[in-house]
Order: C-alpha cells, then structure tokens, then sequence
C-alpha cells in the first residue's frame, strides 16, 4: 500500500483511526505478554487480569454494572465484532425462545441484522420490518403493532450509519417487554457517541464493534443483560464463561478497553466541539452548493453524522473527485459498491432517486480539525458544479 | 474501491466533447435517473455525411462518464453505416479495459449512439426508456427487456446470469427475474447452436463469409453471365446483405431485376445460405 499523502478523513462511521494510546496500551500484548489467558500459570493468568481489566473499562462506559461474587463483570462478551455480536443475539433468540418465531426488526437495520433476519426467514420464521417515515423515524405506534405475543426479538439500532439517527431503543424495549419478547440493539455506530447506562435500562441485548470507537479491526462486544438466557454462537472452548468459543483477542479487548475509557473521556467533546464541526460543514455545504438536502431526523442525530443529497449528479464520481483532494467520505449510491441501486436506508426514507443516487455522508471524529472542514466547505462546491455540467439533469 | 485503468480515469477526469451539439442531426437519451445513470448524446454530420461533432451529458459514476467521453470520441469522422457497427466492446477498447460490473456502461453507451442514429434516420424520437423498448419487460427494477438481454447475451458471448447483470443491470434490483434471466440466456443459446448446425455460414466471421461469397461469385456467377457477355462485381457485404455491381451488358439489360435475383441470389443461397439477399448498386 502506498503511502497517501495529507488525508482528510471524514468516513469515520466506516472505521475509525486507532488511537495512540490504544496502540500503546496493546503493543506488549503482542509482543512481551503473549501468553494464554486461559493457562494455569501466572504468565498466562496475569493477561487474564488484563483482559477484566478492559472488561470493567467497558463496563464504565456501558453503565454496566453488576459483578460476581469476584468483582468480575458478568454482562459483557468479547467477540470478534459487531457482525458477530449480532448473529449472536439473533440465533440466542431463535433458540431459547422455541415457543416464538417471529423477529422484528427495522428497514433501516445493517446488513448484520438484515441478512441474519432473512436468514431465520429461510428457516421458517416471520420477520416484521418496521417502516420509517421520510426522516428516518420510528413511528412507536405503528411497531407496538407489529410487535406480538408470538414475537421472540425485536431489534432496533441505537443509531443509523447512514443517515445518524439515534432510536428511542429504551422506549422500544419497553414495548417489546409488554409482550414477554426480548431487545437488542446493535449500538455499533452509538457507543462513544450517545450517553449509555445499561444497569438502568431495559435493553436486553447490545452489540458493539471495536474499530468504530479508535480500537482495532476484528474485536467486538454482545452485553447480554443477567438474568437473559443465553446460547453461545461460537461453540468452542470454556472461554468467556463458556458463552463464545475461541482464544481470546487479547490485545485488541486491551486496545478496546482503553478505548472505551477514552471515548467515555471525550463523549462530553463529541456531543460539543465534534458536532459543532458537523454542524459547521453541513451549513458551509449547504449555503455555498444549491439544491441539497439533508437526510435523517435533524432532532435526534449522531453528533458526527451529516448525510447530504448533491442532487442531479452521481455519488461515485463525486467520492471520485474527493479522493483526488485527499477527502475520503461514503456515499449511499449504487455504483461505489457494485450494487445496482441506492442503499436500502435512502430507499427506506423514500428518497427521490434524484437526490439518492448523489449523497455523500460525511463522518467526523474528534481528530478532525476546523482547517479540515474549512477546507472540504472549500473544495466541495467546485467539485460538484463540475459534474452537474457534465450531468443531463442540471439545469442553469 | 474500482481498479479504473488510466484512460478511464483521463476520460473521467478530462471528459472530451461535454455538452450538446446545437440544431444536431441526430440526438438520443438513454438510461434514467432512476436506474442510476443516464445519457444524452447527439451529433452533427458534415456535408458528406461523417460525424464531424458528438457531445455528451451524462449522469452517472465515474466510468459512466467515461465510456461516453470515449464514445464520442470513438465515432468522430465516422460514416453512419460505420458509427452503426460500434458496439459496446469498441467503447471498452478505447478505454483499455472497465471492471466486469461496469460493463453495463459501455452498453449505455452503444445504446445512445444506435438511439441517436436511429432519431436521425427518423426511426425514433431518440427517447429510449423503459415503455419504448422493443420486447416484454423482464426486469421491472431497471426496465430491461427480453429483446435487449438476448441482443446482449450474443454480442458479447454471455452465458451467465451474473453476466447479464453486469452488462444490462437486468436482476440487480430485487432479483425477481433472475430465473427468468436464466431462461431467456438457455433459450438463446439452445437456438444458437441449434442453428449453427443447420447452417455453418452463419458461424463463420465477417471475413470469412466475404471469402465465400467473393468465391461463389467468381466460380458460379460470373462464368454464368459472361457468356452472355455481362460481369459482375463484389461490392459489399453486411447483415446477409450481399451488395454487387452488375456490369457490361448486364448494366444495360432490362432483365437485370430477374438475374439478380434468379442467378445471383439463387446461386448465393443455394452455396452459402438462405438468409442471404442481393442488391445491385449499379
């Protein structure tokens, strides 16, 4: 891989930079602590410690906080990432509530629980899709409809990658509740960004990934509430109380634990300094391109998600052209991924494929500077009047 | 992220030829916005008939912009006759190579270019959308037809389904029609093979069936008309049309409509093969 030049990176709900000291607290894992946190001898069992040590790290960002008689919290499993903290939940579902075979989930969920949902379907489950209005809500009524006495799970996301709207989850689960089903939510996208206290909420189950909040790759998290019947998905070894299988991933649950600890640091900075970047990029780029919209729920969003419609053109071409100025962003349009049509979050909005096909989402993090979104306010306009020249659409 | 070869990123990054020709000859919009990607192309003859100007708008992804800067650059100069064998790999070339799943914009590309011609010759208005394609609507999702997909499938030797999406977009949508898809590509290539072993003229390359016609016209015909002191020549050959010159008396004689038909045509489809016609262009 070559090494890129000056790099302006707002994709930060994609992944995310390891932080410096994440790196450094994980480094002699990998190299002077290597051994088996599961062996008997003390150079296996000192990295046992280290392992709980990030999981009470978590467990404060979490609110999470019941202990066994040890001091070892309970609720929290190490997986190798959200995708996999999903499947887990969904199959502990499926299997422990064998007298229930209908899931409810939203149109708006990520393909880790989208794909699992259409999986139990091929098993012979019903699944419920809950629509959303043109904001991206939730209309509580309509799923308390849904949801039934036959319902096993309901999942609804914290937050949406896309468009970066944050659900009332505890409301949700409070329904779910009313008919003897469980929650999870997939909180991938919300941890480190959104206040979360699970000892006093209902949530049931929650996934979270690792590389979302400036720990590495390939590490993740299912809290399962106590009290919640639980199968294992990785079936295995003895590890993590016997409720997923395989080695642990030690240094990256150290670089997780203390990235838990620094994003429970820097939640007050996200929800003030990131946000104010946001908000200053999504007015700079609205004021200076015309006709844009902004996607999603303007009340209740992710402090560092701007998802915005450049209508008339293309967003490949456009993400395309931000790559040759050192911006790295996403877009919801079909041709970035080889798919054929927008994402099914933009369909799910009912976006009109005008403006569909060219949204960018920009993602910050509290690495981003004010030069940052100066300069991307500067640069954007041109690169779009450009493209709507060439397009057939763009009039004037 | 796409492998894009140089020249597709030149093409993207320096689009030749941007815009619309004004008062053009021809002009054509392919593809909708609802299908992610779109394309205007219109062009102008000069006054002996080649393409002396072709601008483009498009909407799309980067390689979309691409194959149409390519296109019009491709068909500059060219007669109709000539711009109307240009095919989707033609624009393909000129870009060096696109990914497989970005095949589908070279397509739109021959698409405009045919429309455009097409609107010239007063065939059509040069809007080609989901309603006025020839055939039945396959994929609903992208408003391909059956007609397109087996047009597609033997132009570009395509035999799978995953192929035909790439080219066509047809079942990228809700994948509905993917066994349908199937179906129409089993049907095309059952009839193919059916057909080349009834008759192995078809089969052959351009080159090769202008060998043999050029053989049957020089072996059977002309001996034929030179004994009534007439000749013939070879002129040209596309779409089993075979075009001749008749000559010496032949040029003259009132009977050429019947010789032509009943010597020359004859013979051509009695060795060669029976979608053959013959035209005398004097």
């Amino acid at each position: 891989m070559s090494k890129q030049k000056k790099v302006i990176y707002f994709d930060n709900n994609a992944t995310t930079a390891v932080a410096p000291e994440v790196f450094a607290a994980m480094t002699p894992y990998l190299t002077e602590f290597y051994g088996n946190p599961s062996s008997i001898y003390a150079f296996g069992g000192e990295v046992m410690h280290a392992v709980d040590h990030a999981r009470a790290q978590l467990a404060e960002l979490l609110g999470v906080k019941h202990t066994d008689n040890n001091g070892k919290f309970t609720e929290l499993i190490f997986t190798s990432c959200g995708t996999e903290s999903d499947n887990s939940a969904f199959f502990s579902a499926l299997y422990t509530c064998p007298k229930r075979n209908k899931f409810v989930v939203s149109k708006v969920e990520h393909p880790a629980v989208l794909n699992v949902a259409k999986e139990l379907e091929r098993r012979h489950c019903r699944v419920s899709y809950v629509p959303v209005d043109a904001h991206g809500r939730i209309d509580l009524e309509r799923l308390e409809e849904i949801v039934d006495e036959e319902t096993a799970l309901v999942s609804i996301m914290w937050a949406n990658n896309e468009i970066g709207n944050v659900y009332p989850v505890e409301k949700v689960a409070e329904i779910a509740h009313k008919y003897g089903a469980l929650f999870h939510t997939d909180a991938v996208q919300a941890v480190g960004k959104v206040p979360i206290n699970l000892s006093e909420s209902p949530i049931d189950m929650l996934s979270l990934s690792g590389h979302k909040l400036h720990a590495p790759k390939g590490v993740g998290v299912l809290y399962v509430k106590r009290g919640i019947r639980f199968r294992p998905f990785m079936l295995g070894g003895h590890q993590e109380r016997s409720r997923r299988g395989g080695t642990e991933n030690v240094a990256s649950i150290i670089g997780l634990g203390q990235a838990a600890e620094l994003a429970r640091l820097h939640l007050q900075e996200e929800n003030t300094r990131v946000k104010a970047l946001r908000d200053r990029l999504e007015k700079g780029l609205t004021e200076r391109v015309p006709s844009t919209r902004v996607n999603g729920d303007l009340d209740s969003r992710l402090p560092n998600t701007s998802s915005i419609s450049f209508e008339y053109i293309e967003g490949e071409s456009i993400l395309m052209l931000l790559d040759r100025l050192g911006i790295c962003a996403s877009s919801g349009s079909a041709c970035t991924t080889g798919s054929l049509e927008p994402s099914h979050v933009l369909r799910a909005i009912g976006l009109p494929y005008t403006a569909a096909h060219g949204t960018v989402r920009f993602s910050l993090s509290r690495y981003n500077t004010e030069e940052e979104v100066d300069y991307v306010v500067e640069q954007v306009p041109a690169v779009i009047a450009r493209l709507r020249e060439i397009s057939p659409y763009w009039k004037n | 992220m796409w492998d894009y070869s140089d020249k597709v990123m030149e093409h993207f990054l320096h689009p030749k030829n941007v815009g619309e020709v004004e008062n053009p000859d021809g002009s054509a919009e392919v593809g909708n916005i609802t299908c992610g990607d779109a394309l205007k192309f219109t062009f102008k003859l000069d006054k002996d008939g080649r393409i002396v100007e072709a601008k483009f708008k498009t909407f799309g992804c980067a390689s979309a912009i691409a194959s149409s800067s390519a296109l019009t650059e491709l068909v500059k100069g060219m007669t109709l006759e000539e711009a109307g064998k240009v095919t989707n790999k033609d624009i393909v070339k000129v870009l060096g190579e696109l990914p497989e799943e970005k095949i589908h914009c070279s397509v739109m590309g021959m698409e405009a270019l045919q429309a455009a011609i097409a609107n010239y010759r007063g065939e059509s208005n040069g809007v080609a959308d989901k309603e006025d394609h020839e055939g039945r609507v396959v994929c609903h999702c992208f408003g391909v037809t059956d007609t397109k997909i087996r047009k597609i499938a033997l132009e570009n030797n395509l035999h799978t389904v995953e192929q035909i999406k790439n080219y066509t977009k047809a079942g990228g949508g809700c994948g509905c029609c993917l066994d349908e898809i199937q179906e129409i590509l089993d049907g095309v290539w059952k009839e193919k093979s059916a057909k080349e072993k009834e008759n192995p003229f078809d089969n052959l390359s351009l080159v090769q069936k202008v060998i043999k016609i050029q053989e049957v016209i020089e072996k059977e015909i002309k001996p034929m008309l030179q004994q009534d002191g007439g000749s013939i020549e070879f002129v040209d050959f596309h779409d089993n049309k075979v075009q001749v010159r008749l000559q010496g008396r032949c040029s003259a004689c009132p009977s050429a409509g019947v010789t032509l038909r009943h010597t020359v045509e004859d013979k051509l489809r009695e060795f060669l093969s029976p979608d053959l016609t013959v035209e005398n262009i004097g």
